[in-house]
């Protein structure tokens, strides 16, 4: 497996695309009545709802009077994976990913705004096909954008692998990621170029890195790009009643 | 189950609103709330179905595995009931908080499923004794909008009908132990009858009255309800499970009359059920819609 090149000679990768392509998005917001926020994000055949409540009054031992407390959960159906899984939550790298979405949030949120409070993010799951992490992330700033919660700015996140001859490879599907490619995440503020989180698996040389830092932070642009347009187009249909959308042209 | 706040006057109103036959939104005390449902969601899954019926969500996946049989029941698979109940649908479904009705609605599932002329474990068996098929039908609770137990269970059934199960071709016998060759072809399957399969009922008290499909408003109204898991086997309704929820008692008499009011919903529900997702099969080619999932 170690010889196996993620690209072609012909310059296309396992699932046919070119090396900077991402995987076809579709998202939407407002997909559930009970949360204050809630979307749906699915990137290629990875498919994820998340869950915003919130901002409410923090839990006692939890509360800080400073800031708001961001409370999040990350779990996968158990039908999600090829293998099916025999815990939905509570694993280890549900809890890490868990910890690192609290990370990247807390980077984008305005958390001064909300003392004493509490913002609950549930991500769920529903079919998993690499980068997990980025479309949970992807999905939860959604639903922040759709519970009317003051962000920074978007915070999105993408990943990035490196072929044979060393060229990246924007949106790591499952495929390649099994197949034996390093894969590097990246969470980034796309407008003031920041980055909030980054993580990566195996290695790459250090005259590699920057061009594959590079085309994630390519792909979180793109991506953001997307979400805004799904997010003006969510505006417009909730507010037509309220003779938004004309107002905007 | 999702708690919803409800004043005394509003408790009334929802009272009285039963007691003549029309309820807050409209319907009679026999009536369902309009629902929608979908098969093949998940891909990663042999068989899926996502059920919303008004507020309530839920996701169903049905995984296959080779299993062997128990040594009770040689010539029988296995079949196995998992409920997730997501934070998604309330804040106090987080880390365990949803275990106890998780367990609860696996329990009633598993109980109405368990007589053989309810849903026919003999159909998932290879090879007596060595080799059957465990199904996993892995039940996610997105959002609770009141009556949980119907919805879980018609989402089960269509995902169960849903389910393909990969045909094995050839068994090689290897010094007694038999080796099998699972078929790869997606379209060289088998499916699994659901003429029999149970779906369950809610059957609500409020005041005097049942009510089926309680909203979760209702629900709140409601002291105790009664669970009726209908299965039809040569168009007769049998009972397969029934159970009390809540913790107020019945009469003996209304429990009778949840009973009967309990199958004729269920009779009719489940035709209903039926017919749509043979509808659904028949459509090909063209004619077939697009899977729109969660976009919709």
């Amino acid at each position: 497996m170690s010889n196996f090149d993620l690209l072609s000679e012909q310059g296309l990768r396992l699932d046919g695309r070119r090396p900077h392509e991402l995987r076809r998005i579709k998202c939407k917001l407002g997909v559930f009545e009970q949360p204050d926020g809630s979307a749906y994000l699915e990137q290629g055949n990875t498919k994820v709802l998340a869950a915003v409540y919130g901002p409410h009054q923090a839990q006692n031992k939890k509360m800080d009077i400073n800031e708001v407390v961001i409370n999040c959960q990350y779990s996968m159906a158990t039908f999600s994976t090829a293998e099916r899984k025999k815990r939905p939550r509570g694993d280890r790298k549900s809890q890490e990913i868990t910890l690192y979405l609290r990370q990247a949030l807390r980077a984008a949120i305005k958390t001064e705004l909300y003392p004493r409070s509490q913002i609950d993010v549930y991500v769920e799951v529903m079919q998993a096909d690499g980068a997990n992490y980025a479309v949970a992330l992807n999905a939860a700033t959604l639903a922040l954008v759709d519970a009317g919660i003051c962000l920074k700015e978007y915070v999105v996140a993408c990943t990035a692998s490196l072929s044979k001859n060393n060229i990246p490879l924007t949106d790591v599907s499952n495929h390649e990621e099994i197949s034996g490619g390093p894969t590097l995440t990246v969470a980034s503020l796309p407008t003031s170029n920041k980055i909030a989180f980054m993580e990566m698996t195996q290695r790459f040389h250090l005259d590699n890195l920057p061009k594959v830092i590079e085309q994630a932070l390519a792909g979180c642009r793109e991506i953001q790009a997307i979400m805004e347009t799904a997010v003006r187009k969510h505006l417009m249909q909730m507010g037509s009643a309220g003779d938004w959308s004309n107002i905007a042209k | 189950m999702a708690n919803v706040a409800l004043s005394e006057a509003e408790k009334t109103f929802i009272l009285h609103g039963v007691e003549e036959d029309f309820r807050c939104d409209g319907r009679s005390r026999r009536d369902y709330r309009p629902m929608e449902l979908e098969c093949e969601i998940v891909n990663n899954a042999s068989g899926s179905a996502r059920l919303r019926l008004a507020n309530t969500d839920i996701l169903v996946g049905v995984k296959c595995e080779i299993d062997t049989p128990t040594s009770l029941h040689p010539d029988q698979g296995k079949i196995e009931f998992f409920v997730d109940c997501s934070a998604n649908a309330t804040p106090e479904f987080e880390g365990r908080g949803g275990e106890e009705l998780a367990l609860e609605l696996a329990d009633t599932l598993t109980n109405a499923y368990e007589s053989p002329s309810a849903f026919d474990l003999k159909s998932l068996c290879i090879l007596p004794g060595q080799h059957c098929w465990k199904l996993y039908v892995d039940i996610l609770i997105l959002e609770c909008g009141g009556n949980l137990f119907d919805a879980v269970s018609l989402a089960s059934k269509a995902a169960i009908f849903n389910t393909r199960i990969p045909k094995v071709t050839a068994a090689v016998m290897d010094a007694g132990e038999a080796e099998l060759l699972i078929s790869d072809d997606p379209y060289n399957c088998t499916r699994i009858e659901i003429d029999n399969i149970p779906i369950l009922v809610t059957v609500c008290k409020i005041g005097d009255c049942c009510v089926v499909d309680p909203s979760a408003e209702e629900e709140q109204c409601s002291t105790a309800s009664l669970v009726v898991g209908v299965s039809k086997r040569n168009n007769k309704c049998y009972v397969s499970h029934t159970h009390t929820v809540g913790g107020g008692s019945l009469h003996k008499d209304t429990m009778y009359k949840c009973l009967n009011l309990g199958v004729t919903a269920g009779a009719t529900l489940n035709d209903a059920l039926e017919k749509a997702l043979r509808l659904e099969e028949s459509r090909v080619g063209n004619k077939r819609k697009e899977t729109v999932g969660f976009l919709k």
